[in-house]
């Protein structure tokens, strides 16, 4: 109990203090409008939400497909020697600092486009989905009974067949809370951003240009020397956390409702 | 309408183990046939072999000939996907699609197998929920229920109709009363009566009084081997062999 308390307490207290430092900043113009030159007052960074977005679904659309093939290839097919090479590797992957992924992705996508871009952006934020998804995945699956896999193989369904809708919808909640926890985790991630997305002033909705990113403008406000650039950053910081609740939220929803009733 | 089975020499293996020796039986259609014997004799791999679910465990395997109507089971080419859509299977505990509901449950194998329409497929489901007599409990909470809600009773009946759905043309059980209560098994029970009007059973028991029951034969293993296979009433009343004898006595196992 006290135990439980005490999770609760770091995370209503920034919550709480976010609130009082970043509702002050923020207005209908803050959720509208881009970044306005340095002083100058008003402005938002509508530009950095839409981006953040567009860097988020890039990443989940590249990174969860692969986490979740990756996952279903460890528990049902990866009894063997390359199963625990591509489970150590995933772990290690884990544990890579984030901006080395940055790197890694720079060079990979940046260098050879010789410009920034919200994919490369998203690839690197991809990478550091693939693993916590797959490790996710393949825990969830293993928790399967074997009974309902034999009981699906007994029907004369064919084995990827029962790998997709018997057991990986059996134990589609915990995959999803594994997908939704890589994707809370990257949602705030700055430094890998830093020199793949970029950041950028303006709007840009083309993902092959440099892109702003809410955590790159927190960053770049928060560091910079004016109050009202500060000011920003925190009303941006409420907004980013406001930004992945909801996500998160609005995931588990959807997909209980769905789990609940069954399809037919 | 159930077709006989034909086994031949079937041996299998779990690694090095041989857990089948040779095993030689001949299974009539529309028939209720009783396998008995002690823990670990072979009686739940010998069912498993017939459908080829032996071999889906880690280093399992088996050779022989067995032959279910026409489909040589063992043989080249046989996609074992096709054998178990022709032989249905009930396990020793209930296992229903915990996320699914009722109707979804019992419907599960014809959609993923891609048989038959929306409209075949309420009929299928609401004919194999009848014969499995279960239609009467569930027929309002359908879609409402998940099959994880039901009883265990209700549950295994649920797994019953779920395995006659594809319609297959024999059905195996594993030991399909152990888990559940006297009631459910009389129930179960007398299910099995009615099933071989239609389908050929094959039903693994370790309970002697169950296989006299419903079974008109009965096989007795013994260490992975078949030692009798007569009518129900020669094993139980005139066994030839002393080891079947001490058996059914109660003298071991």
């Amino acid at each position: 109990m006290a135990a439980a308390f005490l999770v609760l307490v770091p995370l209503l207290a920034i919550f709480v203090y976010l609130l009082l430092k970043g509702i002050g900043s923020l207005n209908w113009a803050f959720l509208t409008q881009i970044p306005k030159p340095v002083g100058e007052p008003g402005g938002g960074m509508a530009n950095a939400m839409v981006g953040s977005g567009l860097i988020l679904l890039i990443a989940s659309v590249i990174g969860i497909p692969l986490g979740i093939g990756c996952g279903i290839y460890l528990a049902e097919y990866g009894r063997n020697r390359f199963g625990d090479i591509v489970r150590f590797t995933a772990d290690v992957l884990n544990g890579v600092p984030s901006i080395v992924i940055g790197i890694a992705a720079y060079s990979l996508v940046v260098m050879r486009q010789k410009h920034f871009s919200a994919y490369s952006g998203g690839l690197a934020l991809a990478i550091m989905m693939v693993p916590t998804v797959a490790r996710a995945t393949e825990e969830m699956l293993l928790m399967v009974p074997n009974s309902i896999r034999e009981a699906a193989l007994g029907l004369g369904i064919p084995k990827w067949r029962t790998t997709i809708s018997i057991t990986l919808r059996t134990a589609s909640a915990g995959v999803i809370t594994g997908c939704m926890l890589a994707f809370a985790r990257v949602a705030g991630e700055t430094a890998p951003l830093l020199f793949t997305a970029f950041g950028n002033q303006y709007w840009s909705l083309n993902p092959n240009q440099p892109t702003a990113a809410l955590p790159l403008q927190i960053f770049s406000y928060a560091i910079s020397p004016f109050y009202e650039w500060h000011k920003q950053a925190w009303a941006g910081a409420l907004i980013l956390i406001v930004m992945i609740v909801t996500a998160v939220a609005a995931v588990r929803i959807v997909t209980s409702r769905g789990i609940l009733k069954g399809t037919s | 309408m159930g077709v006989g089975i034909e086994v031949r020499g079937l041996n299998a293996w779990y690694g090095k183990n041989q857990s089948l020796k040779n095993i030689d039986m001949t299974v009539p259609a529309n028939h209720v046939t009783a396998v008995i014997g002690p823990s670990g004799c072979g009686k739940s791999t010998f069912v498993r072999c017939l459908n080829r679910m032996h071999e889906t465990i880690p280093d399992a395997r088996a050779e022989g000939l067995v032959k279910v109507g026409d489909v040589e089971v063992y043989g080249n080419g046989t996609d074992p996907v096709d054998v178990r859509r022709k032989i249905g299977m009930v396990f020793q505990k209930p296992n229903p699609f915990p996320t699914m509901s009722i109707y979804d449950n019992v419907a599960a194998g014809l959609r993923l197998n891609g048989l038959g329409n929306r409209k075949q497929m309420g009929e299928l489901v609401e004919r194999s929920l009848k014969l499995s007599a279960l239609w009467e409990e569930v027929k309002d909470t359908l879609h409402k229920k998940s099959g994880a809600s039901l009883s265990g009773g209700q549950q295994q009946r649920l797994c019953i109709a779920r395995a006659l759905a594809v319609e297959p043309d024999v059905l195996l059980m594993d030991e399909p009363a152990s888990a559940l209560d006297p009631i459910s098994t009389s129930k179960i029970e007398e299910l099995i009566f009615q099933l071989k009007q239609h389908y050929t059973v094959v039903i693994v028991t370790h309970n002697m009084q169950q296989a006299a029951r419903v079974a008109e034969f009965t096989g007795f293993f013994l260490m992975g081997a078949l030692i009798e296979y007569d009518k129900t009433e020669k094993i139980f009343t005139t066994p030839a062999d002393k080891r079947t004898e001490d058996y059914i006595t109660g003298r071991f196992g």
